[in-house]
């Protein structure tokens, strides 16, 4: 290979191993255009070489798994003939280099690849993570991030309706961006990208391809050095407006019964879509790239082939319906063009220009591409960081209003007003309102409702990524049960630093065997998501963030509880028998200046146990509020539930030992219930095996831990009104 | 009754509207493509929220210029009813139809939340079944919503009782900490001066089911529809 294909080849992030497979495979020099296509392909984040080994042994089935993880989104079955799709995608490096366009276009990626499926999108969420708010750059990350989710998802009509937004120090170099998406589709209406039937036409329809977004995908597979800025042209410009246009054409394309096969061009644009779809129908393809619509001049092939310009989709339909299909896109005035037909040569063959650019067999750039199992090593002195230092504790209100003192208990309202989070008529439980938000599921003519949240936990992963891993699905469960829901799939993002390192190989492989372990034992099976890896800055990896999408089901959307106490005089009643402990706390944190302490895994028996608890209480209609304790601990917890509606509460009955008030635990949550139906509650528990203990009361305008201290009630809704 | 719903390039509220007069209120809601150049037979065109044109230029400058746009403004000329609710407003700002203009909101961004209104305005076929005085509970969810009408045109909107209403706080006052969005006067709804057009940023069609939060928005459909003669299905909420 001559050395300008080679420099072409490294700077497409291939290195000699791989370059030397490809000239075994191929027997020739490969193209320009060819190199760009296995640059596009073999890249970490399209080919996952790094992270396939261990994402086989996900659990992926259920009795209600109709699509799981290959296609654009997995697919579960919610009854009466409808279904839901939904996946979790990062969009992390664009979005540190670029926040307003990385976000947006994270927004849009995701969203097209549940329309993809054939589903309407009805709900976003979004999990952000940023370095500690005193980092110079964090402001203006969250800023430009929050303004252009806030962009994509309101000017596409999808409602906002959770997410996380969290600081840590560790991500002062990396930010994470991780957005979910969920649609409605009808169980026998799901469609797949795959191209099917020798001599069908290949269709591009979208807006015109540019220069934009080049090497976007291979810019997400190298760890960031001091040159990262120099990486903004590779980030895509997303336009909303348009992607809302497609969206409508391509609802209707496919209701018109002529589209056989679809798939968005997301990451490595109209190679991966191409290459992709072929491959699933184990075809080939002939393609003419000079048909490809471009808005730029005198493109050469292997720019229309790396472009990520966005909003563009690839579909199949029958010979003879091409028509059919242009002609629906021109209601919609969006661009499409024919630029090629299925084979049954399984070679992708290209051309530009009259001249052939490509000629590969198509299995090279997927199945062959390169699969690595990195070597892993436990991280040194990992034992020491299960250690609490010691540290003093003083007045115990002072301790209580320095933790909720963090930014962490702040409310979000500011964010989530941002963005339109009612749109649809779905939105039965609003963000910020629930443990999880819930939307109703008009079209399946019944009361029925989705109920989703996003959980991460970076420091508990840090610190045991087994059971860090394997909590924050039973945390994200017991989120759902405290609106009502039964979980029942999840789709992940893995967000890991270099996987070139041992240590962090380490994490990914713990993390993926908890996180399994958690998918059994909680009946939840992953449908999708997708690996981040080389969140690294100057060779500084972020700690392992997995984050979990959860979603469950509520069977009456007349029948849901919220975070907030709504009524005076009502029972809070503790359920679960963990003991709270300083062990990975935030107070054990904020005390020690130290992420430390070990993890306790969830005991999956009694924490179903919990969390059906819960979801009867609310479908009995006795639960009036819900809420888990999870970080900061029991008090912290009760006072999120106290200024949501400024309803305080007496507790006379918890201990004053400070690791009981502002320790942590798993399995832990509070619900109030009537007077009259604490009895009802308490035998229901009892059915069930869950230690349910009466804590104390609702109301009164003051927090009152008797035994310990009083706070005002509008001291802690000051505390959390304060600005982010 | 019948109500058209137009659908621009970008509207995204138009599912909502044709869910909330069709399938709460019983009544006769279809859609129109924005290419058609002539309305169905209708008593009412609602011009639904959302982005139309991607609110490129400035929000409603585009749509207004839809090919249906004519057929609006000749049926609302000729004394049809034409709600704009949200983008929909703004559509009829730029359309003529209704007077005053919109700016960004003050704050600079996006907002989407609940807000109080105070009708100012009862003796209108919009307002007639809440009454001068109502408080209403719905929300907004917009970018620019900040009403503007120069101090001449504001005179003539206010005396002529043009402004239908204004944010206020649960009790009814009207105090430019609960104004959301920077408009004169605190407006969030005005008419025109012969009372056929109508425009308002706040979403009565999310405030229309209980199961969302509350339905006082729906007494301004139910209005339109008793001064039409029809009559809605009641369909109350539970619990």
């Amino acid at each position: 290979m001559n050395e300008q294909l080679k420099a072409f080849a490294v700077a497409g992030g291939l290195n000699e191993e791989e370059i030397a497979k490809i000239l075994g495979f191929i027997g020739r020099d490969p193209t320009i255009a060819e190199i760009a296509a296995f640059s596009a392909m073999w890249n970490e984040h399209v080919s996952y070489k790094s992270s396939r080994k261990y994402l086989k042994t996900f659990p992926t089935r259920g009795p209600r798994v109709l699509v799981g993880p290959g296609e654009n989104a997995g697919v579960v079955d919610v009854g009466d003939g409808w279904a839901i799709s939904f996946k979790m995608e990062s969009h992390n490096h664009p979005s540190y280099i670029e926040p307003f366009q990385g976000a947006a276009t994270g927004v849009g990626g995701i969203l097209r690849d549940i329309f993809t499926m054939g589903a309407r999108p009805i709900a976003n969420m979004d999990s952000l993570r940023f370095g500690s708010l005193s980092h110079p750059r964090t402001r203006y990350l969250v800023n430009g991030v929050v303004a252009g989710i806030s962009y994509y998802g309101n000017c596409m009509g999808v409602p906002t309706i959770g997410g996380e937004l969290v600081f840590d120090p560790t991500y002062d170099g990396n930010c994470l961006i991780n957005v979910f998406t969920l649609g409605v589709v009808k169980a026998d209406g799901v469609f797949y990208g795959k191209a099917a039937g020798v001599g069908n036409p290949v269709i591009y329809m979208g807006p015109a391809t540019g220069r934009d977004g080049m090497g976007g995908a291979s810019m997400a597979s190298a760890a960031f050095d001091e040159k990262a800025a120099e990486k903004r042209p590779t980030v895509q410009v997303g336009d909303a407006f348009c992607e809302k246009v497609v969206l409508e054409c391509t609802l209707e394309l496919m209701k018109s019964g002529l589209v056989l096969g679809i798939q968005d061009m997301g990451a490595a644009g109209l190679t991966c879509s191409t290459f992709e779809m072929a491959d699933r129908a184990k075809m080939g393809m002939k393609v003419d790239l000079s048909k490809v619509p471009q808005r730029a001049a005198n493109m050469t092939p292997q720019e229309i082939l790396l472009s990520e310009s966005q909003e563009r989709m690839l579909l199949v339909c029958e010979r003879g319906n091409e028509e059919g299909v242009l002609e629906i896109c021109r209601k919609w005035d969006i661009p499409g063009a024919v630029i090629g037909e299925v084979t049954d040569t399984r070679q992708m063959e290209m051309w530009f220009n009259g001249e052939k650019v490509v000629d590969l067999p198509i299995n090279l750039l997927t199945d062959e591409a390169p699969l690595y199992d990195r070597p892993w090593a436990e991280p040194a002195g990992l034992a020491e960081r299960w250690k609490v230092p010691a540290f003093t504790v003083g007045d115990l209100k002072d301790e209580f209003l320095g933790l909720i003192d963090d930014p962490s208990f702040r409310s979000k309202a500011p964010v989530f007003q941002k963005y339109d989070h009612m749109v649809q008529l779905r939105t039965v439980v609003r963000p910020g309102d629930g443990d999880a938000a819930v939307m109703r599921l008009l079209e399946t003519g019944t009361n029925r409702g989705v109920a989703m949240t996003s959980d991460g936990n970076s420091p508990a992963c840090w610190l045991h990524p087994y059971n860090g891993a394997f909590n924050i699905i039973a945390e994200a469960c017991l989120n759902l049960a405290c609106v009502g829901a039964r979980g029942i799939a999840l789709t992940d993002c893995l967000n890991f630093g270099n996987p070139e390192r041992p240590d962090v190989m380490w994490e990914f492989k713990e993390v993926v065997a908890g996180l399994s372990e958690a998918c059994i034992a909680f009946d939840t099976p992953v449908t999708g998501g997708n690996v981040s890896f080389y969140n690294e800055t100057a060779g500084t990896s972020i700690q392992p963030t997995p984050v979990v999408g959860v979603v469950g089901l509520v069977e009456d959307c007349d029948r849901v509880a919220g975070t907030f106490f709504t009524r005076e005089d009502e029972a809070i009643v503790l359920l679960g028998c963990e003991d709270f402990s300083f062990d990975a706390s935030l107070y054990a944190r904020l005390k020690t200046g130290k992420v430390c302490g070990f993890v306790r895994k969830a005991d999956a028996k009694r924490h179903s146990a919990l969390c059906e608890l819960i979801v009867r209480g609310i479908e009995k209609g006795i639960v009036t509020a819900a809420h888990d304790v999870s970080e900061g601990g029991l008090l912290w917890a009760i006072a999120e539930s106290v200024v949501g509606n400024g309803v305080g509460a007496t507790l006379d009955n918890v201990g004053t030992e400070p690791a009981e008030l502002f320790g942590e635990a798993p399995s832990m949550a509070f619900v109030t219930v009537p007077e009259a139906d604490l009895s009802c509650l308490t035998l229901m528990a009892e059915e069930l095996g869950v230690q349910a203990v009466r804590i104390g009361t609702t109301g009164g305008d003051t927090l009152n831990v008797k035994g310990a201290f009083t706070v005002p009630v509008t001291d802690l809704t000051a505390a959390s009104r304060k600005p982010l | 009754m019948r109500f058209a719903i137009p659908v621009f390039p970008g509207s995204n509220c138009d599912k909502d509207c044709l869910h909330v007069l069709g399938n709460v209120l019983g009544q006769d809601a279809f859609f129109v493509f924005h290419k058609e150049k002539t309305l169905p037979a209708t008593d009412v065109v609602v011009l639904p929220g959302g982005f139309s044109y991607g609110d490129y230029l400035r929000s409603g400058a585009i749509a207004r210029f839809s090919p249906i746009m004519d057929d609006v403004i000749r049926f609302a000329n000729a004394g049809g009813i034409v709600v704009g609710i949200c983008n929909g407003f703004q559509i009829m700002l730029e359309a003529g139809l209704l007077p005053g203009g919109m700016r960004l909101n003050t704050c600079g961004h996006f907002v989407c939340k609940d807000v109080w209104l105070r009708v100012e305005n009862g003796e209108t076929i919009f307002t007639r079944k809440a009454g001068k005085g109502a408080i209403l509970g719905m929300p907004i969810a917009h970018a620019e919503g900040n009403y503007y009408a120069p101090p001449d045109l504001l005179k003539e909107i206010e005396d002529n009782g043009q402004v239908l209403f204004r944010y206020c706080d649960q009790d009814g006052n009207v105090t430019p900490e609960m104004n959301p969005n920077g408009a004169v006067n605190n407006i969030a709804g005005i008419m025109n001066r012969e009372g056929n057009c109508f425009g308002m940023m706040p979403h009565p069609e999310r405030a229309s089911e209980c199961i969302l939060g509350g339905d006082q928005g729906r007494i301004l459909f139910e209005s339109l529809i008793a001064a039409g003669g029809g009559s809605v299905c009641k369909c109350g909420c539970r619990g």
